[in-house]
């Protein structure tokens, strides 16, 4: 779950970091209250969970409440990488000296904590990577010791403050405030970018992102809550795919692709790229999947309007491939017959019972995935 | 010989009455595993498939001296699962349950590790080892029932089997196949587990299944090329149609902070000599090509 900058920096606040005054507004009255409120010049900052608002027209500064209405007015409701703005979060505009990164993540390989810190920000960590790979500190911090003086110290000297300055307190607090929100919050990402110096010399967090492990949420109901009454970048139709029991990714093509596993799934995209077509999206039915789901799987498919043809590869250990094929045959008998190409592959568990039930409704079953994947590719073609 | 298992593993399944338990539990007994034990809080005293069911896992090892542990509980539990398995001592255990909370698994997996014991998984299809008959996960028993020198290591579950049964059908035999998991973090990684593998005596070919996300393929690719590992190597890896910042079903399997995709893992590969196939079903061929040399 993808938090949103505005309930970012509410937990930053909880954590004591001194953020800039702001203000959550759904309408262009609201933001013209809140400007006046906190008083101008203002930001008015688009709440959607993508990155790079800023290039796209999400972020804009206003001298006045009405300017601030006004800006509102074609804020509200734009289209920002396919989600729509619904709420702008105004905030009291903060004149900046310097910019710095600050992040913290998990480190698959060390199995730690991992704090990425650099004295220039503003920018994308890939892009300082890219162009200023010496400018990236890693900082390594092993849960069973937690977080420790040496290892703010090594962070916020590397950021550039100097140790008994008050900017070194600020920072050195935001430095915890991080790590107790990844710890308390289940966080695979707690970011400020920029983290920044104010003219008057604050350390502040300009901007915050917080990314919550999906398999955690029921430890933390008021984020499960906030989730369903905004789903953000949950699009309705993966919601429905999570609640049926598949993992869905939209991609570009038009070969349909469904199978069980999510290395075999991506391998059966792989397959198809590589034989000359283009598969359409990514659909994982999982282990062991009933007959039902195979039926919502096919069905989604055939409703699909981008896609020609459905390849179904199937590596049956738990699932079973009559099961599958029932599946299939229930998903045609619902839509009343199709215009689309149904190619199958299946092998293992019940391979003999699945074979007939697909000759029954007219759907080959390829022994090789191969030739299965050329067939589609072939009928795909106009 | 094969890593890890052996004659003498003694394998106790927590959360063995449950459905999924109960299922593998009896295909693991099948393949010949010494399934020894069940533990589910509460049932104690009960039997699954004729397996005495004790209530926890301290007195399944005492009991009948259980040493590995195979793990079905819920995601919620499961971490608690395996700190329960290690302090009652086990030396293997292998978590099949998906979706378990990854700072979890981090307390966990950290806590197994400073102990010695070797964590397979968590989200994974376990440990099978023909030349012994013993497994500790859910491949299907099918595919692996001819013994031989090939190792198969993969992060991937169903596309181990594929892999498998294309290696089978060549004419290949299977040693040991380990499925890491498809978690950001889990136990043994894929580079552990083919350094691993790759100190066997018996094993003469290794076939490595990667996928996009991490970079646990580059680090493998590192210490390839350092010498680390004198067996010949096929490397396949899924996700070349896979788009960056989308998770592909598998927690791991995402392309982030541009790195871990697909092609700059094959690219990693070839550069350091091991060969990639482009398909799942090449790589029997570029097996037989390499052994050959």
């Amino acid at each position: 779950m993808k938090l949103h900058e505005y309930e970012a920096k509410e937990l930053f606040s909880k954590y004591g970091v001194k953020i800039p005054p702001g203000r959550l507004a759904l309408t262009p009255e609201e933001v013209h209250k809140a400007a006046k409120e906190i008083g101008t010049p203002v930001v008015l900052k688009a709440q959607v969970v993508v990155a790079g608002r800023g290039k796209a027209g999400g972020i804009k500064a206003a001298n006045s409440p009405e300017e601030a209405y006004e800006l509102s007015k074609k804020m509200f409701g734009m289209d920002i990488k396919g989600l729509t703005v619904k709420k702008l979060y105004v905030t009291k505009y903060v004149e900046v000296e310097r910019e710095m990164y600050l992040s913290l993540i998990i480190d698959r390989a060390t199995r730690r904590y991992l704090f990425l810190a650099s004295p220039v920000g503003g920018v994308d960590i890939e892009e300082i990577a890219k162009t200023s790979p010496e400018k990236i500190k890693r900082v390594y911090v092993d849960p069973s010791v937690g977080l420790r003086d040496y290892h703010i110290r090594s962070i916020v000297s590397w950021l550039g403050f100097k140790p008994g300055t008050p900017q070194w307190q600020q920072a050195a607090s935001i430095v915890q405030a991080m790590y107790r929100i990844m710890v308390d919050h289940d966080a695979e990402l707690v970011e400020s970018n920029p983290l920044a110096v104010s003219k008057e010399g604050d350390v502040i967090p300009l901007d915050a992102r917080i990314i919550v492990d999906d398999n955690a949420l029921f430890k933390h109901p008021d984020l499960e809550k906030a989730l369903e009454e905004d789903p953000r970048d949950v699009t309705e139709f993966e919601a429905y795919a999570k609640k049926i029991g598949f993992h869905y990714v939209e991609l570009e093509g038009d070969v349909g692709i469904i199978g069980n596993g999510a290395g075999l799934t991506m391998s059966t995209m792989d397959l198809v790229y590589h034989f000359g077509g283009r598969p359409a999206n990514f659909l994982d039915i999982g282990g062991g999947a009933s007959r039902e789901v195979v039926k919502e799987a096919v069905k989604v498919l055939l409703n699909h309007p981008r896609v020609k043809v459905i390849f179904v590869n199937i590596f049956g250990g738990i699932t079973r491939a009559d099961e599958v094929a029932l599946g299939i045959k229930d998903a045609l008998a619902e839509a009343g017959g199709t215009t689309k190409k149904i190619v199958v592959r299946m092998k293992g568990t019940n391979e003999e019972l699945g074979r007939a039930i697909l000759a029954e409704v007219g759907v080959p079953l390829f022994e090789s995935a191969e030739e299965a994947a050329k067939k589609a590719v072939e009928l795909a073609r106009p | 010989m094969t890593v890890l298992v052996g004659p003498n593993t003694k394998v106790v399944v927590q959360g063995a009455t449950g459905k999924e338990g109960r299922f593998h539990l009896q295909r693991m007994l099948e393949y010949g595993t010494k399934v020894v034990a069940g533990v589910t809080p509460g049932k104690g005293g009960t039997t699954v498939h004729g397996v005495p069911v004790y209530d926890t896992v301290e007195e399944a090892v005492k009991k009948q001296g259980a040493n590995a542990s195979v793990i079905f509980v819920p995601a919620k539990f499961a971490a608690d699962a395996l700190l329960e398995a290690v302090d009652a001592g086990v030396e293997l255990a292998v978590v099949i349950t998906e979706h378990i909370p990854v700072h979890d698994t981090l307390r966990a997996v950290n806590y197994a590790r400073a102990r010695g014991v070797t964590v397979i998984g968590p989200n994974c299809p376990g440990i099978v080892a023909p030349p012994v008959r013993v497994k500790l996960g859910i491949m299907p028993n099918s595919i692996y029932q001819t013994p031989g020198k090939i190792a198969v290591v993969s992060r991937s579950g169903t596309l181990t089997y594929e892999i498998s049964y294309q290696l089978v059908r060549a004419g290949f035999g299977i040693n040991v196949a380990i499925g890491v998991g498809g978690d950001p973090v889990v136990g043994l990684d894929l580079m552990e587990a083919t350094l691993k593998v790759a100190q066997d005596p018996e094993v003469e070919g290794i076939v490595v299944i990667g996928e996009v996300g991490g970079d646990a393929e580059e680090r493998l690719a590192k210490l390839y090329a350092e010498g680390a590992i004198n067996k010949p190597i096929v490397a396949y890896v899924a996700g070349r149609t896979a788009p960056p910042g989308k998770r592909m079903g598998h927690a791991g399997a995402i392309v982030m902070l541009g790195s871990g995709d697909a092609k700059s893992k094959i690219e990693t590969f070839r550069s350091v000599g091991i060969p990639v196939a482009e398909t799942p079903f090449e790589v029997p061929r570029l097996l037989a090509e390499l052994l050959k040399k």
